[in-house]
């Protein structure tokens, strides 16, 4: 036998990654660009009425691009500053025994299934807000962004814990020997040395919330409105197409423009991703020099 | 003086939302064991749901769900242990594989509902597997497939130099250095990534709501086309669209505590399984 035939095989079947993006990409613009044969692209976007089912349907996107950003802004708010809290916990201050407890609990939270914190938005927390607030209803904004929040602190905090971990003793030595306290070497050496890697871990964590679908779906209450306060219901893009995609017939104007949304989500999720690893590597080059 | 102050309350800040972070999960899964365990029972996880799902167990959602990480293993960890192999051993810098890192990367990014509308328009209307354990499955091999190559690629780094080059002193030739000696060296690392992609798969819900998951079958799927009930779909199902959605809810807790020992259950082994690795390897 060709010694070389293992290569071979090995490397074409590394390219089915290539293979399954590319067609990720094609199925997601042949399926959802013919939308724009019934509505135009300005009309999609900036409409902001989304009566798919009626006759003839109104495709206006707005509310729901608008829900999802609320959605993500308002998790990241809550989920970003107490990611880096828990980082800067496990890199600089935590003794090692409980390293070893909170490290695991982080990455258990991470495997919890989406499904889950959805379900006890749905039956613990929106009971209580609705009591607690006076309000119509508890499936809100507020409600999937807190949750939206617990999803994403794992992953923001372990991908910063990584980026402060990165930045050489040396520095923190340095400037304990001037005479700083633990907090002041955090603040004015350790963070500003690892802001490429927290910034990436933070756009990181966006793009999860961006793309997140069950907690959504079933805790922001799916009303396709601009929200006014952090106590309206919201329909983002995911749990737009998860919701109508089963109910939708196939090749329907609707059918198309659930791809075209899936289409923008994949769009603004490639960009987010992209950004942030180019904002990795001049990081990386950051400690070359 | 008002440094050190400074210096005290910043720690004690950084402790209670560390403390907060421990708390908080435990709370979640102790209320999610009170509520779910009075409806566990052995009728509830071997038999089927009956009287329009609102009695009976969940059988058919267990077993769907096994079946569709089994298929979704099936695809994946071949395809990602060989892109794994492929980045450590056989890449070479160039374009192809600059090309192929972005497209790893960019897809363990790709949302999950995502997933779902391209397994929708490739694998159930235009290869017209129709809805089916084999179309959800390969949407979530999909998925699983970029979480099993950096596994693999990390793994198989981790195997030092000199393994390999022993081998080829020995005369052997690339393939079978790769094969014999820097495989079963990596391949522990390797099994411990795949349990973990596992846990993730098992609580997917929206990549296969429209590629096979079934509202409701009272038969186990016998073909990879058949549709199959799976644990996060048949919780969404009861909690938003069933017609019971009060009576219901003790099956809801009950289902949610068995996704919720299956999916933690095997992410524990693995992160088990790994601390361990890490520390014989020390």
């Amino acid at each position: 036998m060709d010694e070389r035939i293992p290569g071979w095989l090995i490397t074409l079947t590394a390219s089915l990654s290539l293979f399954i993006m590319v067609f990720l990409i094609y199925f997601l613009v042949q399926e959802g660009i013919p939308t724009l044969r019934e509505v135009s692209l300005k009309e999609l976007l900036l409409n902001f009425d989304w009566y798919p089912t009626e006759e003839p349907p109104a495709l206006g996107m707005a509310p729901l691009i608008v829900g999802s950003m609320t959605v993500t802004l308002l998790s990241a708010v809550m989920a970003v500053p107490f990611s880096f809290l828990i980082a800067i916990f496990l890199s600089e201050v935590a003794p090692s025994w409980f390293r070893e407890i909170l490290k695991p609990a982080l990455e258990l939270l991470g495997f919890l299934p989406s499904i889950v914190l959805g379900f006890l938005g749905m039956v613990v927390l929106a009971p209580w807000l609705q009591e607690r607030f006076d309000l119509l209803s508890g499936l809100n904004l507020f409600n999937a962004s807190l949750l939206m929040g617990a999803m994403i602190v794992p992953i923001v905090a372990s991908l910063a814990e990584e980026s402060l971990q990165a930045v050489p003793r040396e520095l923190r030595d340095a400037c304990y020997a001037l005479g700083s306290t633990r907090w002041e070497t955090i603040r004015k050496v350790v963070l500003p040395a690892a802001l490429p890697g927290l910034l990436s871990a933070s756009l990181l964590g966006i793009m999860r919330a961006l793309g997140e679908t069950m907690v959504v779906l079933m805790a922001a209450g799916g009303a396709a409105l601009v929200p006014i306060s952090i106590f309206d219901p919201v329909r983002p893009l995911t749990s737009a197409i998860a919701a109508e995609m089963g109910e939708t017939p196939v090749g329907s104007a609707h059918y198309h423009a659930l791809f075209f949304a899936g289409l923008l989500l994949l769009a603004m999720t490639l960009g987010i991703n992209l950004v942030s690893m180019w904002i990795e590597k001049k990081g990386k080059e950051r400690w070359m020099a | 003086m008002s440094r050190k102050l400074v210096d005290r309350g910043a720690s004690i800040l950084l402790w209670t939302s560390a403390a907060l972070l421990v708390l908080g999960l435990l709370s979640i899964l102790a209320y999610l064991m009170a509520n779910g365990a009075e409806s566990m029972s052995w009728e509830f996880i071997t038999r089927p749901p009956r009287d329009n799902m609102t009695k009976g167990g969940i059988s058919t959602a267990i077993i769907g769900t096994l079946q569709l990480v089994v298929v979704s293993m099936a695809f994946a960890i071949p395809v990602g242990v060989a892109t794994g192999i492929f980045f450590a051993e056989y890449a070479t810098e160039g374009p192809f594989t600059t090309a192929l890192r972005l497209c790893v990367r960019c897809l363990a990014g790709v949302p999950s509902v995502v997933y779902g509308l391209f397994g929708l328009s490739l694998f159930v209307v235009f290869l017209n597997f129709g809805s089916s354990l084999l179309s959800a499955g390969l949407t979530l091999a999909c998925l699983a497939l970029p979480l099993i190559v950096t596994a693999s690629e990390t793994a198989l780094l981790a195997v030092p130099q000199d393994f390999r080059l022993a081998s080829y002193a020995l005369g052997a030739n690339k393939w079978q250095t790769v094969r014999k000696v820097v495989l079963p060296a990596a391949l522990p690392t390797i099994l411990t990534g795949a349990i973990l992609s596992v846990g993730r798969v098992a609580g997917e819900t929206a990549p296969i709501i429209f590629t096979g998951a079934a509202f409701f079958t009272p038969k186990v799927a016998t073909s990879l086309f058949d549709e199959v009930m799976a644990l996060p779909y048949h919780i969404m199902v009861l909690a938003t669209a069933g017609t019971h959605i009060e009576q219901t809810r003790p099956i809801q807790y009950g289902t949610v505590l068995v996704l919720i020992l299956l999916v933690m259950g095997v992410s524990s082994l693995g992160i088990i399984l790994r601390a361990r690795l890490r520390r014989n390897r020390r």
